[in-house]
């Protein structure tokens, strides 16, 4: 099953190696890893997502908190959440083709955000599921060239803020421990 | 003194000795080279110690075992590149078994790093999965910061190695030294954390309404100091004790429910009652394969409590009903006043049968044909040494499970010895990190022929730092322990086992070191009492029998009840034939 793994870090040099390492190291296989800058500048912010069942998604968790410079892990694999993945698709559309392209592009919602002669570029944001749909039916007409960033995520409700809070409280004392690690 | 220190610009390397000193650093184990260099010119300014040592491997041996020994963090010195992953065996070793260890590098000027520069290995990179935390360290102002906070990891929490690499420059250039601002800043390290009320009653629920429990002792009981609170928690609970090899220690061995040591090499008893119990209490362990043989059979009517402080042993290998995540100590005070005493005697008694038919075949107890024996070696060490403030480091290997055996271990840090790791070559430097940290302690290496040979370098160390240690190579003239694999599950087919070995009386003679040669029982105790009167150390080279096993043994893969088990006729060497 694949979890969804929000981490919050610590934003230094190396810190990207080291969560990548361990996964390497427990033999777990990332499926997508994106990272970025947060609201706080000393803050980075990853989204994973893993194959793994319930005990290891707890020994993923469990692990990623062995990393000093890991500040706050958050499986978010069964609440509420918007997850946004991003694709661009170069496809190939001739003069005969490019009209249904265009077509297809729109039912999707997606947007062309460069034209030539020979193929139209469009750019999607969405779930994996609506980008391998659209994927799916522009295939026949030729894909050129795809990119796409990996998924990130972020809870639905005022909960995803309580986290943003947490990592500030974490960021400012050392102490301040409300992670349960019961079983 | 300290505040003018403060004000004053100091260079990286300077700064670098200053902090230690202020962590309570005594002795460093270090290797000298180019990427270093400044730090080694600052070391005439430190009141520290530096023990030099002959491979960068032994001085981060000699750091473990100065951790193993002292409870102190143990720190290893070396340059650039060689240096560096010259360490990288003795890191891994102390990762496994949680030493706290801080090893510090010497590394390229930060120019140059990336240019393949002479000597340059990406050092932090290399031992990113066996740290428990590393540092590149590319400026003075970050120096100090950087060391308190590796002693900081390395000693709180699930202790470990924690890897600081310098830069040449880092070292050289200077700037001002405030030790209050440069305290440590881990915002994300958390290494107190303790259990939910209603996990402790939930154990109590379960401890209270079991009839077979077992302590399973681990080497945390001896890194949390909590000795005395499994002491007392076991008599009043009136619960068995089995240990782990790096448990040895942590439950005195004459204690009437300390059974003894589990696993691999466990003994009979130790594992069958294991199997049949109905609660296992895991203190500080983690459920090694080697403590647990196949766990599709692993105490397959136990409930399971552990209490360990790293969250990521819970249910790793063995899942468990209730998981007390903390210091061992700290949870043992608080599960301690609600202990209810329990009447265990028929547990206990059905313990004791499992016992008879093992003593029969115990080594001690056959016939003395002649031979020597590792097993009688041991024994008569312990013996002549118990009454001493002894500590017995082993190297790994059949001689390393005999002393288990027949050494019984009264007192904690008593034994050093690579568990998790297994690392041959680990004793002789360990020993002298050991010697170093309690030089008023009776300090034996256990050792066999072949691991000997693999760092037996480090006797020049001991000799040039005048330590009084005694070697004991137990002598068989094979990698027994392989050798011992090969006989069990390769039908005999000794391929690369049989070694040709040097005099080591002679070797030990090289050296100054005075040596003796003991080939039969008769000499053993002769021997040991010699060399303990000496003012020295002293090599004995114990020719023992050469085709031995090591007794039960409980094949990889193979439930933990299903023992090899001594033939009940010792195995003779060809040469009586």
């Amino acid at each position: 099953m694949l979890n969804t793994f929000v981490v919050y870090v610590e934003n230094k040099p190396g810190v990207l190696t080291r969560v990548a390492s361990l996964f390497r190291r427990r033999a777990f296989n990332i499926d997508s890893l994106t990272v970025g800058r947060t609201e706080k500048p000393e803050v980075s912010r990853m989204t994973i997502t893993v194959d793994a069942d319930r005990d290891q998604a707890r020994r993923i968790e469990a692990n990623l908190y062995k990393l000093v410079n890991v500040l706050l892990v958050e499986n978010i694999t069964n609440q509420p959440s918007i997850v946004r993945d991003l694709a661009m698709i170069r496809v190939a559309a001739t003069h005969g083709a490019r009209s249904h392209v265009l077509e297809l592009a729109s039912v999707f919602r997606a947007r062309v955000v460069d034209v030539s002669t020979e193929s139209l570029t469009i750019e999607i944001t969405g779930g994996e599921d609506k980008i391998d749909g659209l994927l799916e039916v522009l295939r026949p007409y030729g894909v050129l060239e795809m990119v796409r960033t990996g998924i990130v995520a972020m809870r639905r409700g005022s909960k995803s803020s309580d986290a943003a809070t947490a990592v500030g409280a974490v960021a400012q004392e050392t102490t301040g421990d409300d992670v349960s690690y019961s079983v | 003194m300290k505040d003018q220190k403060s004000s004053s610009p100091m260079t990286g390397a300077s700064i670098l000795w200053e902090c230690l000193e202020r962590e309570g650093v005594k002795h460093v184990f270090g290797y000298p080279g180019g990427a270093i260099l400044p730090a080694y010119d600052a070391l005439k300014n430190s009141k520290i110690h530096h023990v030099l040592v002959r491979h960068e491997q032994g001085a981060t041996h000699m750091a473990d075992g100065y951790a193993r020994a002292s409870g102190q963090v143990g720190v290893a010195v070396a340059t650039s590149g060689p240096g560096a992953t010259n360490m990288v065996t003795g890191i891994a070793t102390a990762m496994l078994d949680s030493s706290p260890i801080v090893c510090i590098t010497g590394q390229v000027g930060s120019k140059l790093i990336g240019s393949d520069a002479f000597q340059e290995t990406d050092i932090t990179g290399v031992t990113l999965p066996i740290t428990k935390h590393n540092y590149l360290v590319t400026h003075a102002s970050e120096v100090a910061q950087t060391v308190r906070e590796a002693f900081y990891v390395a000693r709180s929490g699930r202790p470990g190695p924690v890897l600081i690499d310098i830069t040449k420059d880092a070292q050289q250039t200077t700037c001002p030294f405030d030790w209050e601002a440069a305290a440590p800043q881990l915002p994300g390290y958390r290494p107190d954390l303790s259990p939910a009320p209603q996990e402790y009653d939930h154990a109590l629920e379960l401890i209270h309404h079991s009839k077979r429990p077992v302590i399973l002792a681990g080497h945390g009981i001896i890194v949390s100091g909590a000795m005395r609170e499994v002491r007392d928690f076991a008599e009043r609970a009136g619960i068995p004790v089995a240990l782990t090899l790096l448990g040895l220690g942590a439950f005195p061995a004459s204690h009437p429910l300390n059974l003894g040591m589990m696993g691999m090499h466990g003994e009979a008893w130790v594992n069958h009652t294991i199997q049949e119990a109905d609660l296992l209490l895991a203190f500080g362990m983690r459920f090694d394969d080697r403590v647990t043989g196949t766990l599709k059979t692993y105490a397959p009517n136990a409930k399971k409590i552990h209490i360990e402080i790293d969250p990521a042993e819970i249910n790793k290998n063995v899942k468990v009903d209730v998981a007390l995540v903390g210091d061992l100590r700290e949870v043992l005070h608080e599960l301690l006043p609600r202990i209810e005493s329990i009447d265990r005697s028929e547990w206990l008694d059905s313990i004791d049968k499992l016992k008879g038919d093992s003593a029969v075949r115990d080594i001690q107890n056959l016939p003395d044909s002649g031979h020597l024996y590792a097993a009688h070696v041991i024994n008569d060490l312990w013996r002549e040494t118990r009454e001493a403030n002894t500590i017995v480091v082993t190297d790994v290997g059949q001689h390393q499970m005999w002393e288990a055996q027949y050494y019984h271990h009264e007192r904690p840090r008593s034994l050093v010895t690579s568990g998790g790791l297994g690392t041959m070559g680990f004793a002789l430097p360990a020993a002298i990190g050991a010697k170093v940290a309690c030089p008023e302690a009776e300090v034996w290496v256990v050792v066999g022929d072949g691991g000997f040979q693999m760092t037996m370098c480090e006797l020049a160390t001991m000799v040039q730092e005048n330590l009084k240690i005694h070697i004991a190579i137990i002598n068989n003239g094979y990698l027994g322990m392989v050798r011992q694999w090969q006989e069990f599950f390769y039908e005999k087919n000794y391929q690369a086992t049989p070694l040709l070995n040097p005099d080591f009386a002679k070797l030990a003679e090289a050296y100054g070191i005075r040596s003796m040669t003991v080939s039969e029982r008769s000499q053993v105790v002769p021997a040991v009492q010699s060399a303990r009167k000496h003012d020295g150390p002293v090599l004995i080279n114990f020719k023992v029998e050469q085709e031995d096993s090591v007794y039960p043994m409980v094949a990889a893969g193979a439930a933990l009840h299903e023992m090899i088990r001594r033939p009940s006729k010792i195995v003779e060497t060809a040469a009586d034939e």
